[in-house]
């Protein structure tokens, strides 16, 4: 099978792969990259497990192509800790059991970085909209709107 | 035959590709790459255009041309579209957003397609190949499409003129069980001189509601001015059965969902 | 987080050290990380994917199976029949002795439901797999299907599993489970009134966020390392054992942290064919559900029609109790016996009824078979239950929960299938509820408590 190269920068550390060309970004990152981060929950769409930022842009990797990503910055949850100094986002999801069976949480923070990223003060209704397409089957959506909610106000905070 | 991604610059290099057997071209992924992730066999080589047309909004006088690899992301930021943004919003999460295009859209199968409903109801143009075709004159024809849709184009509609509705079971985003596009045009005394209505869920695809239209003119948008538009807004519907609700539900609160659609202020 | 200290006092220590005590999850921080390892967070050189060849049809007679032209397609390692399974024909709870055994790896002469699989395809890639499994030529002569239990039960119905020999489960007891306690026809007799009426529910998905699935390694010694999220560890190295005819010391099956369950995971189906075929391929072998699969061919819970004639009197009594309920096992036993096993001790509920007649049937139709989710057999008998309090409440004109006090079961009450009662906290719960809802109940009721009846 043919396979293509692709570069891309995984948090912060540059990739260089050879991939089969029409491999997801999500096959490439958990096969070849390592990076497991990034959940295979359904590969349509809906569930939102895979996503990850792409150039700081919420995306799902189960439905882009590796070769599209071609010089992208790619950051999953994997790098969301810094110098093992949790993130606030994790800091929050941890401390408000915003996680049960753990599946949609990578999903669910990579949604809510794309979102604090951009709105540091987010209302109730921009962090609902924000995880909207993102799928938590213990039902825990109360505890993770709320600890995203915490993680703004600490991060705000910390600001200050 | 393993999956294979060709990318070129130009539209026309991309649509010479597209004419190879078992080729499909790739906007966004939303529908061209879960289809291979779900089994679909029926296309070994995904061909995609680079082109930065493709992604060029412009929005000139009364007129808006938004390029079919634009991103409902980008269509729903974008200033000069800001009275159609809600139909942008409606697609999806923000992860779909940023990769579903306005042109994939058109090739939805229902229960997506929303932006395309809204499209319906903007009497939206069609451009491909150099030549340019009503939506509503695409949309029929579109199984049989080979080529690279390359823009869609419409009038702006004036401030408030365009309505928008979904309604999903999951709150606030969900599978549209239906949507609904209304372009009404009223006289100074209120009457109804023209109106489109675009419905989504209502058929394979998005369709037009021809009836209720044409029992809208005349009248006004009042309860009881719109109450023949109401009765017959189902006329020309073949809603389908999926995991999000029955032909039969989609037939009965179609008319509820109009209703409030073309009563609200 | 509040604790009603006021509720059992006496029973109640404050110098214990976790219970009541707020405590941080063990498992969070691997969350947040992404550092927990699930089944699929790991890479095998040389690892093949399974993709099944499944049944188009609801019942249908398999005529022959030809699988030439998958087994030259390009990618392909191995394809799998009934005949490379060696003890192909399994049920899980023969663990437990509920037998017999009726349902199959692969199908051998019949399907029986739409989904049931058929043929597995073995490949270097998922796409090979695919494409080859496209290939696989079933000849099925389509069979009468039965879909409901209604048909199902009705005499000449077509038969859908002939390891049972009928559309139902045959318990020791007979037909059916039975509860039988007190004399429900003098109780009817006696009633004020009468209401009988019939419940009814669909399957249920579990729809969790990881579906269903396994990857099994050789290890090299003709041992095998199966990486799974079953919740169900031991039945599935036991069931596997039986069906690959293999010591358990040959199979290391090794869990973890399941993306999610609900019940959906018991089952013992990826693993058996997953191991089989890393024996006979020396390959690791991934076999994981589609989002597709997960939701239309992983059981669910069953669906169930229960019938409840109750007889009550005008203070508020209950005093007879019959109840028909029907389990819809689907085309396989799986859980479904014991669910509607459950299903008759249960049926009075968390309330004491001295003239009580329950029967549980356990039902076989041409559909996806159902098994365990979530308080299954209880689950459904409880919604119909709490829905018939509410009518029976309604019929003679008392308010809901004032008709559930006086109902109420208490310790020391001797439950239908013959177990007293202890622990119970029924009565206090609806207080402190009560309360909380500002729901207006006479003073009389939160004097009531569940200490054993005086005399």
């Amino acid at each position: 099978m043919a396979k293509v190269p692709v570069q891309f920068s995984l948090n912060g550390s540059e990739k260089a792969e050879f991939v089969d060309s029409g491999a997801t970004l999500l096959a490439v990152l958990r096969g070849k990259a390592g990076d497991t981060s990034p959940k295979g929950g359904c590969h349509q769409g809906t569930c939102g497990a895979c996503s990850v930022l792409i150039d700081g842009e919420l995306r799902l990797s189960c439905l882009t192509l590796a070769e599209t990503c071609e010089g992208a910055e790619i950051t999953t949850t994997a790098g969301l800790a810094e110098a093992g100094v949790l993130h606030p986002l994790q800091r929050a999801f941890m401390d408000g059991f915003a996680a049960q069976c753990g599946f949609c949480t990578p999903g669910m923070l990579m949604a809510a970085k794309a979102l604090l990223d951009r709105t540091p003060n987010p209302t109730r209704e921009d962090v609902v909209e924000a995880i909207s397409g993102n799928v938590c089957r213990c039902t825990g959506y109360e505890p993770i709107i709320q600890a995203i909610l915490a993680a703004a106000r600490a991060n705000s905070h910390n600001a200050a | 035959m393993p999956l294979t991604l060709q990318t070129f610059s130009t539209i026309a290099d991309a649509g010479a590709a597209l004419k190879a057997s078992g080729t499909r071209y790739l906007g966004g992924g939303t529908l061209a790459v879960r289809a291979a992730n779900e089994g679909d066999l029926s296309f070994s080589t995904l061909v995609r255009a680079t082109d930065p047309a493709l992604s060029a909004i412009a929005v000139e006088g009364a007129r808006a041309t938004i390029g079919a690899g634009v991103t409902m992301a980008a269509v729903a930021a974008h200033p000069g579209l800001a009275v159609i943004a809600r139909a942008a919003r409606a697609v999806g999460g923000p992860a779909v957003r940023n990769q579903a295009t306005v042109g994939g859209n058109l090739f939805a199968a229902s229960p997506y397609g929303d932006f395309t409903v809204a499209l319906l109801a903007l009497d939206a143009t069609v451009h491909a190949g150099g030549g340019a075709i009503p939506v509503e004159e695409f949309l029929a024809g579109r199984d049989g499409f080979t080529g690279i849709v390359t823009a869609v184009s419409f009038a702006m509609p004036r401030d408030g003129g365009f309505r928008f509705l979904k309604v999903s079971r999951v709150k606030p985003k969900g599978v549209s069980v239906l949507s609904i596009a209304a372009v009404v045009e009223e006289d100074g005394d209120g009457r109804v001189t023209a109106a489109r209505i675009g419905l989504g869920c209502m058929a394979d695809r998005p369709i037009r509601a021809k009836a209720a239209e044409k029992a809208l003119v005349g009248n006004r948008l009042t309860a009881d001015g719109i109450a023949a538009a109401l009765a017959v807004a189902g006329e020309g519907t073949v809603p389908p059965t999926d995991a999000v609700a029955s032909a039969w539900y989609r037939a009965e609160v179609l008319p509820v969902h109009l209703k409030r659609l073309l009563l609200a202020r | 987080m509040r604790l009603a200290k006021n509720y059992f006092a006496d029973e109640r220590r404050d110098d214990l050290n976790e219970i009541g005590q707020g405590r941080p999850r063990a498992d969070v921080p691997g969350h947040v990380t992404a550092k927990t390892t699930y089944f699929a967070d790991r890479n095998f050189p040389g690892m093949l994917h399974l993709k099944m060849v499944r049944s188009p049809h609801h019942h249908a007679r398999i005529r022959s199976i030809d699988t030439s032209e998958a087994e030259k397609h390009p990618g392909v390692v191995r394809v799998l029949t009934a005949k490379d399974v060696p003890h192909n024909t399994y049920t899980i709870l023969i663990l437990i002795q509920i037998g017999p055994e009726d349902e199959h790896v692969l199908a051998e002469d019949k399907v029986r439901w739409k989904g049931e699989a058929v043929v597995a395809v073995l490949a270097e890639t998922e796409r090979a797999a695919q494409e080859a499994a496209a290939k696989v030529k079933v000849d099925y002569e389509v069979l009468p299907a039965v879909l409901d239990m209604e048909a199902a039960l009705k005499p000449g119905a077509p038969l859908v599993n002939e390891h049972h020999g009928q559309n139902y489960y045959m318990y020791d007891s007979g037909a059916c489970r039975k509860v039988r306690f007190g004399d429900v026809e003098k109780g009817f007799a006696e009633a004020d009134h009468i209401l009988e009426q019939t419940y009814s529910s669909s399957p249920i998905e579990q729809a969790p966020m990881e579906t269903t699935g396994c990857i099994a390694v050789p290890d090299g010694n003709d041992r095998f390392t199966c990486y799974t999220n079953t919740q169900a560890m031991f039945f599935t190295l036991d069931n596997t054992s039986i069906i690959l005819q293999m010591p358990g010391s040959q199979l290391h099956l090794v869990g973890g942290t399941a993306g999610g369950g609900f019940g959906g995971k018991v089952d013992v189906i990826v693993e058996p064919i997953a191991i089989l075929a890393a024996k006979l391929t020396g390959r690791p072998v991934s076999f994981i559900y589609s989002r597709h699969e997960e939701m239309q061919i992983s059981s669910p819970r069953a669906a169930e029609t229960i019938t409840i004639k109750d007889g009550v009197m005008k203070d508020g009594r209950i005093v007879a109790r019959y109840v028909k309920g029907y389990t819809d096992a689907g085309a396989y036993s799986r859980h479904s016996p014991y669910g509607a096993q459950k299903g008759a001790a249960h049926y009075p509920g968390p309330y004491t009824i001295p003239n009580v007649w329950a029967d549980t049937y356990c039902v076989y139709t041409n559909r996806t078979p159902s098994s365990a989710m979530r308080g299954f057999g209880v689950t459904i008998a409880d919604f119909a239950l709490e829905v018939q309090m509410d009518k029976l409440a309604r019929l003679i004109g008392m308010d809901p929960l004032e008709f559930r006090f006086i109902n109420a079961y208490r310790d020391g009450d001797m439950k239908a299938h013959r177990q007293t009662t202890e622990g119970a906290a029924l009565i206090e719960c609806m207080q402190e509820a009560a309360r909380a809802a500002n729901w207006p109940v006479a003073e009389k009721y939160f004097a009531l408590s569940s200490h054993p009846r005086e005399g």
